[in-house]
């Protein structure tokens, strides 16, 4: 067996040195990159400037407070559109259940910025959607959608739904029917058979949908840059960290505000698992 | 189950609602991708032609980055399926000191806001002086590619029945043989799922591409910059035809899937997550 035990590092090595060289080393070398003086032309001189971080927190918290809320928002919506429809797939789906779950997915084989700025379209303020109430007289002419908060959770909420709905229809299709037929036969009412057996059996799906929608929606620029038209009032985190490295090329405050939206969002999935007790849900 | 009368006609009409919010973005790039405007504005309808569909391949501006994404697609799908199936072998197959370091370096990605993968690597791009450009996207795309190939020939191989394996040993094929005629035939499917999850996620990633693109335009990225105003047709022709291209990769996996006689869970498997 002696020379069998090398065979898995051979099997990982090429894929951990990739990780390692082009993932862990750039998260670390941002680190450092964040506590850096200097100019793009001048090169960074690593000065342990711990300063910019309450620098920068104090400049944009408002920013990852809004974030927070939009992607928050993004993940009660989708959950509130995602579970009745997941639910439907799974219990009375019939025979049209592939046809929905291919439904669901359809989104993502549709490039993500062509059909974000497809609906920046139907949204415009002469669009299909508002244009038409507008016409109807339903609408006020002077109504408008684009560049505001709602439109960018609402874009929000478009392209991260299928990650809510296929986390809970998973969940939903595992539990056993006769569960729930058992709490009928002990006269348990219908709503409450739903909401102790059926929805608490499905809470891991509803756990892993959060944070599917959340972590990628709190980091997210561009439904802020094309529906919210990069409108100041409406803007994310993500935003100015784009800006910030691509165009105003200020990298040590672009790498610090980075590195708070991870640690933040690392701490907020920590408290959400630790509050609904994924731990014991995930054994 | 007898359901009540919510669940008889809220949940049907509610499913429907639902299902056109789906559709009304792709419903309009597909009709779009038809239509005939005076200006490059293309936001009300004008009249049906299928000119779009011809005009859109004599065009270098969009053929150029449509190709430059397709290359980086198909490149970074053959190393990232390969890297990521050694992988999973790997961790499926054997016990061994790091399994654990492993298997986190590979799902930390995964959970990583996008953002912060193509900041993170731009920041070393510029501090060590490196060109942005198409070595630098492959080498990004094969990074956040290798996690989810892993994933999911990883959920292929723990269902795997062994027994065939030692059926070849004992018919005196060697270690190698027996992967070669038994082993890949049998995960083969998976593999396929995973090449075309990766080529997916590729050509249409737009997020950490921009931060090591440089001055070179993937397909995503010309969109979203020839799109300032109004969205010319042929993005929308484009789209319409990917679209097209994915059902046939749909397609290709499902009959994979019959032919090696495994319960496939359609369209999901695709997606992987």
């Amino acid at each position: 067996m002696g020379a069998r035990r090398w065979v898995p590092y051979l099997l990982l090595g090429p894929g951990v040195a990739w990780l390692l060289i082009f993932f862990a080393i750039p998260m670390g070398y941002m680190a450092i990159l964040s506590l850096s003086e200097g100019t793009l032309g001048r090169g960074f001189d690593l000065t342990w400037n711990f300063a910019i971080y309450p620098e920068v927190i104090g400049q944009y918290g408002e920013l990852f407070l809004r974030s927070i809320f939009y992607a928050l928002m993004t993940t009660l919506i989708t959950l509130l559109i995602g579970y009745p429809m997941a639910y439907t797939i799974a219990f009375r789906g019939g025979r049209f259940k592939n046809v929905l779950l291919l439904i669901v997915v359809l989104p993502f084989f549709v490039s993500f910025v062509i059909r974000t700025l497809n609906w920046r379209m139907v949204l415009s303020d002469n669009g299909l959607v508002f244009g038409t109430l507008k016409d109807l007289g339903v609408l006020d002419p002077a109504f408008h959608f684009l560049a505001t908060p709602a439109s960018v959770i609402f874009g929000l909420t478009y392209n991260f739904l299928p990650f809510m709905i296929l986390p809970l229809y998973v969940a939903l299709e595992k539990i056993d029917r006769r569960l729930i037929e058992a709490a009928g036969d002990l006269y348990a009412a219908r709503g409450s058979a739903f909401w102790r057996v059926t929805f608490m059996l499905s809470l891991p799906g509803v756990v892993a949908g959060s944070l599917l929608t959340f972590i990628p929606a709190v980091g997210d620029f561009i439904n802020a840059e094309i529906i919210g038209a990069g409108n100041p009032d409406s803007i994310m985190i993500g935003n100015v960290i784009q800006f910030k490295f691509l165009n105003s090329n200020d990298y040590p405050a672009a790498a610090a505000l980075a590195f708070v939206l991870v640690i933040g969002t690392m701490l907020l999935v920590a408290i959400y698992t630790r509050a609904v007790g994924a731990e014991r849900l995930t054994e | 189950m007898r359901g009540g009368r919510f669940s008889q006609v809220a949940l049907p009409v509610f499913t429907a609602l639902v299902v056109i919010f789906l559709f009304l973005p792709i419903a309009v790039m597909i009709g779009f991708s038809f239509n005939d405007p005076a200006g490059r504005q293309n936001i009300t309808w004008q009249g049906f032609t299928i000119q779009n569909y011809i005009t859109v391949w004599s065009r270098p501006d969009i053929t150029g980055p449509l190709i430059l994404s397709l290359a980086i697609a198909t490149i970074s799908t053959i190393i990232a399926t390969t890297i990521g199936t050694m992988m999973g072998l790997a961790l499926v197959r054997y016990h061994f000191r790091g399994k654990s370091f492993s298997n986190v370096l590979i799902f930390i990605p995964m959970t990583a806001p996008e953002i912060i993968l193509g900041a993170s690597l731009l920041g070393m791009w510029v501090s060590f002086g490196v060109e942005r450009g198409f070595g630098t996207i492959l080498i990004s795309h094969i990074m956040f590619n290798i996690s989810f190939v892993v994933v999911t020939i990883r959920a292929r191989l723990v269902g795997f029945n062994r027994s065939l394996e030692e059926a070849g040993m004992d018919l005196y094929a060697d270690g190698w043989t027996t992967f070669r005629k038994v082993t890949f035939p049998l995960i083969f499917p998976g593999i396929l799922a995973a090449a075309l999850l990766a080529f997916a996620l590729s050509i249409d990633d737009y997020v950490i591409t921009l931060f090591s693109a440089g001055h070179t335009l993937t397909f995503p990225l010309w969109v979203v910059g020839v799109s300032r105003l109004g969205i010319p047709p042929e993005v929308n022709v484009l789209g319409t035809l990917i679209l097209l291209l994915a059902f046939v990769g749909i397609g290709i996996q499902t009959w994979q899937g019959r032919r090696s006689g495994r319960e496939e869970g359609g369209p999901v498997t695709l997606v992987g997550r």
